[in-house]
């Protein structure tokens, strides 16, 4: 039941630059695969030419290995759920969910059976004759889904399904996506702009920037392995510090990391370093000690705390970098109580985590 | 406290604004039908030759809502739902016939079909009528009562957006199914003022019609036209008399639509479970 791309590509009449270019995408069977990208990166025009809704220029798409690349939606027995819900304004919630089975002319005994079952599903029993618009958004987007289901989808589409929800209700509905997809097993394609939900809920995460597609893989791997910069960038919000490659080391800022051999000299280089991978210690004695570590330790540099937010049960501490960069840094409570250190502070910052992109100049 | 002061001002001059532009007219020609008593404007109006005109005219509207719902309905799903080269030129054009006098479109249709107009002698030959006929006074109609239908449904599809419609398709509908269940749905209060504010200009339509039909008393005359005979044959009673239905028919038109509006405007659920 996998949903596979090969080659897509579409551009907008009037626009500047395509809106996808060769796109492959393969999102396995019974799993959940998204598409991670900021907007205008492309992921949605993905999605709604996988549905039918968009026509691409190029490429193809099967599902279930069947091309229906030429195959209009009403016959791809595709399941999809949008971000403005999209629900009949002028159906109430039971005829919402039995659009599907009364186009495909399903016996009405049936269709109503079928209803109940969904609401139940979606855990909405007893609401089938309100409107629209007597419902919260959590409760729109679940029967959105249960409409999308009621067709028995081969593959679900969500676009942002949880973009138009407040943070509480988002957590929700996700753990409710979840669940309900251990039972069903089936194949969803999922865009988000949101990192978190591509790296909890999803088996394989599709990373696109500017109409290609940056990298795909598991979410541990494009998490700890990115691929490209941009990868290392968007996902878990690094910090970014930028340099050039001095003596085969990359000398970003006030900090030198190592790098495998072959950088050529002169380069660009960028270090990617997530705010909970840096490692923060405090200067063992002022002066000469301090200046003895750093040279021993070439990732490692002298930093001031500026700032120091305490949020929930972790910290959130802005350095002062020699260099007069800023870095923020993640660490749990407990951590920074037990090195009691606080604002103005100097402290030695650890680099070596840090991930270093050097600009490619092979011509 | 200057405010309320300039906002009683500003409200007494608009009441006194509208009652002086659009009430004393209609008190003015409810008195003149009256003058000559209630038994005289019943005998004028049940007269043939106003019966057929009043009849005339509700035809002509007819075919002018007809041709424009359809009509005007499929160019604003065009309008609004396709991009393609000249979209915006001919958005504009819709507007035209608001634009242009009735007077020159009759004068233009005479110049299309009449009989030493372009098609005058094709038509000829082919044994049609068209100008100095009824169907010129159809043709005229639907001209100038074009943009209406237009103007509100596009509106209303811009508003009801595509989302919707894509939902449907990809649950398995076809894309008739999607305009019949989905798109009219949602578009039908739009529709209905469109209607209605159609056939309250084509009843009211007159120098178009005026020019094609060349002046042929009683073969085709509009109930505007025999106001304007009847006013020329000094018979007052009469042509009063036909010009208050005329009025009476576009206000309960405008009352309609009114109450439309009304209901649209208030809660959306409602006003649907009411509609459909």
């Amino acid at each position: 039941m996998s949903v596979i791309g090969r080659g897509l590509s579409k551009r907008f009449a009037k626009a500047a630059r395509p809106a996808i270019h060769s796109v492959d995408f393969n999102a396995p069977s019974g799993s959940i695969t998204t598409l991670l990208g900021p907007s205008g990166s492309g992921k949605t025009t993905v999605l709604r030419i996988v549905a039918g809704l968009e026509i691409a220029d190029a490429g193809n798409v099967s599902i279930v290995g069947e091309d229906v690349t030429a195959v209009p939606p009403e016959r791809r027995g595709v399941g999809m759920v949008f971000q403005s819900y999209a629900l009949f304004k002028h159906m109430n919630v039971a005829d919402n969910i039995a659009f599907g089975l009364s186009v495909r002319k399903e016996p009405k005994d049936a269709i109503k059976a079928r209803v109940n079952e969904l609401l139940e599903l979606v855990q909405l029993d007893g609401l089938g004759d309100r409107w629209p618009s007597q419902l919260s958004g959590g409760q729109r987007q679940r029967v959105a889904l249960a409409r999308a289901l009621a067709i028995r989808p081969r593959v679900l589409l969500l676009d942002e399904p949880f973009g138009a929800l407040d943070a509480r209700v988002r957590i929700e509905l996700r753990d409710f996506l979840r669940r309900l997809h251990d039972e069903t097993h089936l194949t969803t394609l999922m865009v988000t702009h949101d990192q978190d939900e591509a790296l909890e809920l999803s088996h394989h995460v599709v990373v696109m920037n500017e109409g290609r597609v940056e990298q795909a893989g598991a979410p541990h791997d494009i998490y700890d392995h990115p691929a490209t910069p941009f990868v290392a960038a968007f996902v878990g919000g690094a910090n970014v510090l930028r340099g050039h490659v001095t003596d085969g080391r990359a000398e970003v800022g006030s900090f030198s990391v190592d790098l495998p051999t072959g950088a050529t000299e002169g380069a660009a280089a960028t270090a990617f370093v997530r705010p909970h991978d840096v490692k923060i210690a405090p200067v063992p004695d002022e002066g000469t000690a301090a200046r003895s570590v750093t040279n021993d330790a070439p990732e490692v540099a002298l930093a001031k705390i500026e700032r120091l937010v305490r949020v929930g049960g972790m910290v959130k501490v802005t350095l002062k970098l020699p260099s007069d960069e800023s870095m923020t840094v993640e660490m749990p409570k407990s951590e920074i109580d037990a090195l009691s250190l606080s604002e103005g502070d100097r402290v030695m910052v650890d680099l070596r985590q840090a991930k270093v992109f050097v600009e490619d100049y092979a011509i | 406290m200057t405010t309320p002061l300039r906002r009683r001002v500003l409200i007494g001059v608009v009441v006194v604004w509208v009652v002086f532009l659009v009430g004393a007219p209609i008190i003015a020609l409810t008195v003149g039908a009256f003058s000559s008593g209630f038994g005289a404007v019943l005998e004028a109006l049940s007269a043939t030759d106003s019966v057929s005109a009043l009849a005339f005219s509700l035809a002509l509207a007819t075919i002018a809502v007809a041709v424009n719902t359809v009509f005007g309905t499929i160019a604003a799903w065009v309008l609004t739902r396709d991009r393609f080269r000249g979209r915006t030129i001919l958005l504009a054009s819709v507007d035209i016939p608001f634009a242009i006098s009735p007077v020159v479109v009759g004068l233009c249709f005479i110049l299309l079909f009449g009989p030493h107009g372009w098609f005058g002698p094709w038509l000829k030959a082919a044994g049609i009528q068209i100008v100095f006929s009824w169907p010129a006074m159809a043709l005229a109609t639907v001209f100038v009562s074009l943009p209406f239908v237009v103007r509100e449904v596009s509106l209303a599809l811009v508003e009801a957006g595509t989302d919707e419609e894509d939902a449907a398709r990809t649950l398995g509908a076809s894309s008739l199914a999607v305009f019949w269940r989905i798109t009219l749905p949602n578009i039908r209060a739009g529709l209905l003022n469109g209607v209605l504010l159609t056939s309250a200009r084509a009843l009211g339509e007159f120098g178009a019609v005026l020019v094609v039909s060349g002046g042929i008393a009683e073969l085709a005359e509009t109930g505007t036209l025999f106001v304007f005979r009847a006013l020329d044959d000094r018979r007052d009673v009469a042509a009063y008399a036909m010009a208050l239905a005329l009025a009476a028919i576009t206000m309960a038109i405008l009352g309609a639509l009114f109450v439309v509006r009304r209901r649209a405007a208030h809660s959306p659920v409602r006003t649907r479970e009411v509609l459909r």
